[in-house]
């Protein structure tokens, strides 16, 4: 009731005309309000998302680095055959490790990445919802890194495959703590996944600029939507399977143990019902870029956008109905080869719907050829062949063939580097002068595409031959087999060339950091909220909350487009706004900086990896862990002492009146 | 700088209750994933089944009733005062959370009391066979929620009594009632699962 | 060294798209059927990307700075792209749905449980490295047991039952079918059948930890009467050692750690743990095809095979020269 009234006042104050303050008066309140404090405590204690986001993302590409440098090795390996270059021990550790970051560490971390970053600024906001939570986030991730990679480097690295099929991952044939690492990995990353899904859907869901309505919302923003709940549907699978292989090699449950009822198959179907939902997490925020990139370099709005929205739709739901297709050689039963087989085939539908519609705009745009349309141009190429040879595995027949073949290693790089990494560069070309304030040089742009390019080809497209040819995944050599040298010695030289542009790349980025040519607010003159503001943008974002009136604000508003004011500027003061009609209704203050998400972190560190050589951690862990919560989540006293009489008594004491009113 | 059209939202309230709220979707989220992890697991328990002919295989005879219904009526009977402390707190009416929150903790005391006889009449041990393992897992991911629930409510009801009580803190004590309800409903599905299903298929 | 050793053997076929038998003809006539479909909408939509997107060059001289002007969509424009993007979209769905009824099909026929009237049943079991084979037959005495070697008769449907004794393997031949796990726990049954005689070697395709890359297998595939005759050679016990050296060989080997896990039928070895070596020197390679099967390599291999396969399972064997010499004309004269 009482909102509903608050509510009808702020209507009436939208037509009246009140001066704005000044500028820069507001500026410097703002920014004392939202600044990180300077030096190392400060940096500690950061919750701002776009502090977060950078570190998310610059981690993310470490990590990129490292399992870019062990695929290098082991293309070195495998460039002849019987090569001694890296024994069967460490090479299995190293495409373990390769599988593990790039999915974990890299893929899924610089997709929430880089929402942190821009889902806030492309709703028109001041932060990401719960932003300790995010810092949180981020610091489990990194810590979750650092102790796979510190494993690895002392030689325990995990060497049962990114999948960790059991038993070869169970107690009698993993013996040592490598696994352990491996499945507490998954941990870290499950909650650091988890906690920042869930504040990419509050963030969206409640803190949109007002006047963004669902329909209005920008396509990537749809995609990062998608992502965050196909995580909750997905991590939670594999958090459950991780923690039951744990128990099986540390507490002798015997889940996955045949002699004894449990059943190394049911690893599998846990494994591969996230696994597969997993590769949809990775492409979806993708699609997100391209659609994001297309409409500015063809200047125009996306074509087909409530059919791009229900195909993200769709292929999350339906992304989560084909697992099985991963398991067509371990003998299922006919039915269900049937009915993964048609799933598989259907969950192309919406892919190509994606692909015309994008086609479509291009077709009725006018191209200007920057670096990061010719990165989604690229994608297209590798993608759509990438979903053909897709289309032949979901056949159960075919897949009998190719399955665990380097085949399949060719089809999964093909959609998960061309659906995701070349989008990504992509995006990263495109973001860059937000993020920086500078622009990245096109000549080493487009430099670094056709390295990438033909690079990728080369490596990848020979595989695809040496799969027919009968080469299996995951062998550390082989024989000198009629053709097999000189296929994989093509994609030695490809994987090269594609690690030589990414070097390009990061010369790129390290030269124009500090040189490029100045940005200004809208480089590329595109049309959503995060480039209304200053680049990079000031730690609040927008000095006004904007309003919005359409989708691609910037290109359809009028030009006395109203903004949000009355929000304080000495507290984190941040507008929620309604759920579907995006309304103001009501106030959040949102906490300073902070060192408690670094704490709890690092007490769950703690308790994640003792766990991995007692079970008793788990019971003595969790206490330093519940701790550091309620330090958390304890009331700041000042703030609350002021907020309380305001908040609860006059809201009583209003609502009595009210009431003795009616009476 | 002319004057610009703006919305001035400096009026609007500082907080609010159920989905108009932040926490609330943090709170739901969390269900959802826990959610999906119940489902997952009772799945689990129902793929492992079908590996066997007899279950609980061999001799081992399904966990005692007594104990697990018990601790079910007072979980379900929990319910009530619990939802009282949610409408208290939706009220802003600081005596009636106090009131209902305790008694709702009483409650979820003596569950836990009774989980550790629950634990002496599973009549399996988690390294026996899968069957073990399986309904220990179950009965662990319900009790450590019993658990972090209770941390969770104790860390509340000291707040209660020592303030401040701020409008947010009154959105905190009606989540934390939500969180005991999923409490609920998840043993509900896991008494049906360990305790029913081995009786009846 | 061991790499030039090495790359002097010559490899049987293995090969997904030349097919020896019906089974694996099936699924290359389908998997063709595919290369050449997809491959048509492949080079089809990049030649529609590509008008799309260089068709209006010629309208942005000179390059607008920054990029101006913003396209407003037009009605029909939109209609008439709308119209295109769906049908586009049918004819995608008519295509999946002819791949997928086709997929079906051919799935019907790969997939049926053999026909077992007239079938060889051949249990595989996968071992850390290697392959145990064993020909069931209903009296005791006609069990065949060998190891990384399957002969088979040409024509004859086979049936594979595969089991692992410890992690997942998987059985694939590629010119003859596709893959099956063998899953530890389980018996799983797979067709086999080859249409004309020739050796196509085969090699686990799941991953089974240090030395899965040398995990190859053979499949012979004979005329009947070639069949029979091996089998029946296969049939008999160890030949008994017929010269001094070879007696000294065989003494050798039941003195050493070689019988913990092999076995010479016919002898005092009984080892289950490793392959059966009652006739192994009448198979082509050793090591589960990783060596060709010759004197230089089995001495390697007896001396330190860790060195060749790196983690399998058979400890260094300490022989000196003279008793190595009588073990390996021992072991080579196991035919």
């Amino acid at each position: 009731m009482e909102a509903r009234k608050e509510q009808s006042q702020v209507e009436k104050q939208a037509a009246v005309a009140v001066p704005v303050e000044r500028e820069e008066r507001l500026h410097e309140a703002l920014e004392k309000t939202w600044g990180d404090q300077p030096g190392l405590w400060g940096y500690l204690r950061s919750v701002n998302h776009k502090t977060v986001g950078k570190r998310f993302i610059i981690t993310a590409f470490a990590f990129f680095i490292l399992a870019g440098i062990l695929a290098a090795l082991m293309r070195i390996q495998l460039s002849r055959p019987e090569n001694k270059f890296l024994g069967p021990d460490l090479y299995n550790q190293i495409f373990t490790m390769h599988g593990t970051t790039m999915m974990f560490l890299f893929a899924v971390p610089m997709m929430e990445a880089m929402a942190v970053y821009l889902v806030p600024l492309m709703v028109g906001t001041r932060s990401i919802a719960f932003p300790r939570l995010n810092a949180f986030g981020y610091w489990i991730y990194l810590f979750g890194g650092i102790m796979v990679f510190v494993a690895f480097l002392l030689n325990s690295g995990p060497d049962a495959g990114w999948f960790s099929y059991v038993p070869l991952a169970g107690p009698a044939y993993s013996p040592g703590k490598r696994v352990d690492f491996w499945a507490q990995l998954i941990t870290f990353t499950e909650v650091s996944a988890l906690v920042v899904a869930t504040e990419i859907i509050t963030t969206i869901f409640k803190l949109r600029a007002p006047g963004m309505t669902l329909n209005r919302i920008p396509l990537y923003v749809w995609a990062v939507l998608v992502m965050a709940f196909m995580v909750f549907f997905a991590m939670p699978t594999i958090a459950l399977a991780s923690t039951a292989l744990i128990l099986d090699r540390l507490v002798s449950t015997h889940f996955f143990n045949p002699a004894e009822g449990g059943d190394p198959i049911l690893w599998q179907h846990l494994f591969w019902f996230f696994g597969h939902p997993e590769v949809y997490i990775i492409f979806i925020p993708a699609t997100g870029f391209i659609s994001a990139i297309i409409p500015t370099f063809v200047r125009r709005p996306i074509f087909g956008y409530t059919a791009l929205v229900l195909s993200l739709i769709s292929t999350g739901f339906i992304g989560f109905g084909l697992w099985v297709h991963h398991m067509f050689a371990t003998g299922l039963p006919r039915l269900g080869q049937g009915f993964f087989t048609a799933a598989t085939m259907m969950v192309v539908i919406p892919s190509a719907i994606q692909i015309f519609c994008w086609i479509a705009t291009i077709w009725a745009g006018r191209p200007i050829f920057k670096t990061p349309l010719i990165f989604v141009l690229g994608f297209f190429f590798i993608f759509v062949l990438g979903g053909m040879t897709g289309v032949m595995q979901a056949s159960s027949p075919v897949n009998l063939q190719v399955h665990d073949t380097y085949f399949v290693v060719a089809h999964f790089h093909y959609v998960l580097i061309g659906g995701s990494v070349f989008p990504l560069f992509g995006a990263l070309h495109y973001w860059f002068p937000k993020f920086t304030g500078r622009m990245l040089d096109e000549r080493l742009g487009k430099i670094t595409f056709w390295l990438m390019f033909i690079g990728f080809n080369l490596a990848f497209f020979p595989m695809h031959i040496l799969g027919f040819k009968g080469m299996p995944r995951r062998v550390y050599t082989y024989q000198n087999l009629p053709g097999w040298a000189t296929l994989n010695l093509l994609a030695s030289i490809g994987a090269f060339t594609l690690a030589f542009g990414v070097l390009v790349f990061l010369i790129n980025f390290f030269r124009s950091r500090k040189r490029g040519a100045v940005a200004g607010n809208n480089p590329w003159n595109a049309g959503t909220l995060e480039w209304a503001t200053t680049s990079p943008p000031p730690s609040y974002n927008f000095l006004h909350i904007p309003t919005v009136a359409g989708r691609d604000t910037l290109w359809t508003q009028p030009p006395d487009q109203p903004v949000v004011v009355g929000l304080k500027t000495d507290v984190r003061q941040v507008l929620v706004t309604k759920m579907l009609d995006g309304e103001p209704d009501h106030i959040e203050e949102f906490p300073k900086p902070t060192l408690w998400p670094l704490i709890a972190a690092i007490t769950t560190t703690g308790l994640f990896i003792g766990s991995i050589f007692t079970p008793w951690a788990v019971v003595w862990g969790s206490i330093p862990v519940a701790i550091s919560l309620i330090g958390w989540f304890w009331p700041k006293e000042k703030q609350s002492e002021e907020r309380a009489p305001r908040e609860v008594k006059e809201r009583l004491a209003r609502r009595q009146q009210t009431e003795g009113g009616t009476a | 700088m002319a004057a610009q059209r703006t919305i001035d939202v400096s009026q609007l309230p500082t907080y609010a209750f159920g989905h108009h709220a932040l926490t609330w979707w943090a709170t739901w989220s969390m269900l959802l994933m826990e959610g999906t992890m119940l489902l997952i697991l009772v799945a689990s328990y129902f793929f492992l089944r079908t590996g066997v002919a007899h279950w609980p295989p061999g001799t081992t005879p399904p966990p005692n009733l007594f104990w697990g219904t018990l601790n079910t009526i007072i979980i379900v009977v929990s319910f009530f005062p619990n939802h009282l402390a949610k409408k208290a707190s939706e009220n802003l009416n600081l005596q009636g959370v106090k009131l209902w929150t305790i008694v709702t903790f009483a409650f979820g005391l003596t569950f836990a009391v009774i989980r550790i006889f629950e634990f002496k009449n599973l009549n399996c041990h988690w390294m026996q066979n899968a069957y073990g393992s399986i309904v220990w897992f179950n009965m662990g991911f319900h009790t450590t929620h019993v658990l972090t629930d209770m941390v969770d409510t104790a860390v509340l009801i000291v707040l209660m009594f020592t303030g401040p009580i701020e409008g947010k803190r009154f959105v905190d004590f009606s989540e934390n009632c939500i969180y005991w309800n999923f409490v609920i409903v998840i043993w509900l599905v896991i008494y049906a699962t360990i305790y029913i299903a081995p009786r009846v298929l | 060294m061991i790499g030039l050793l090495v790359s002097g053997i010559t490899f049987a076929a293995q090969n997904a798209l030349d097919p020896a038998g019906p089974l694996a003809g099936r699924i290359n006539s389908l998997t063709r059927v595919m290369i050449y479909l997809l491959s048509a909408i492949f080079i089809i939509v990049m030649i529609v990307l590509a008008i799309a997107a260089f068709r209006r060059q010629r309208h942005t001289t000179p390059e607008p700075e920054p990029h101006n002007a913003v396209i407003p969509p037009q009605h029909d424009r939109e209609q008439r792209l709308s119209h295109t993007v769906t049908a586009g979209v049918l004819l995608s769905v008519a295509i999946l749905f002819v791949l997928l009824v086709s997929s079906f099909l051919i799935g019907h026929k790969v997939f049926t449980s053999p026909d077992r009237s007239n079938a060889l049943i051949i249990e595989v079991n996968g071992r850390q490295w290697w392959w145990d084979v064993r020909y069931d037959h209903p009296v005791p005495s006609q069990i065949v047991t060998t190891a990384n070697e399957i002969h088979i008769p040409v024509g004859r449907p086979i049936v594979l039952r595969l089991g692992s004794n410890d992690v997942i393997h998987s059985f694939w031949v590629p010119n003859l079918h596709g893959k099956m796990d063998m899953i530890p726990g389980r018996t799983q049954e797979f067709a086999l059948q080859a249409d004309r005689p020739g050796v196509f070697r085969g090699q686990c395709a799941e991953y089974c930890g240090h030395q899965h890359a040398h995990m190859a297998l053979l499949v012979i595939a004979e005329p009947e009467d070639q069949f029979n005759a091996w089998y029946q050679a296969q049939l008999q016990p160890a030949p008994a050692p017929s010269t001094a050296s070879q007696i000294n060989g065989q003494k050798v080997f039941l003195s050493k750690p070689c019988v913990m896990c092999h076995r010479i039928q016919g002898t005092d070895a009984g080892g289950r743990l490793g392959p059966d070596l009652t006739h192994v020197a009448s198979r082509q390679t050793i090591a589960a095809g990783t060596l060709n099967n010759s004197r230089e390599h089995l001495s390697q291999w007896i001396q330190n095979s860790q060195d060749v396969k790196p983690g399998n399972r058979m400890p260094p064997i300490p022989v000196n020269g003279n008793d190595l010499n009588s073990l390996l004309d021992y072991v080579q004269s196991l035919k």
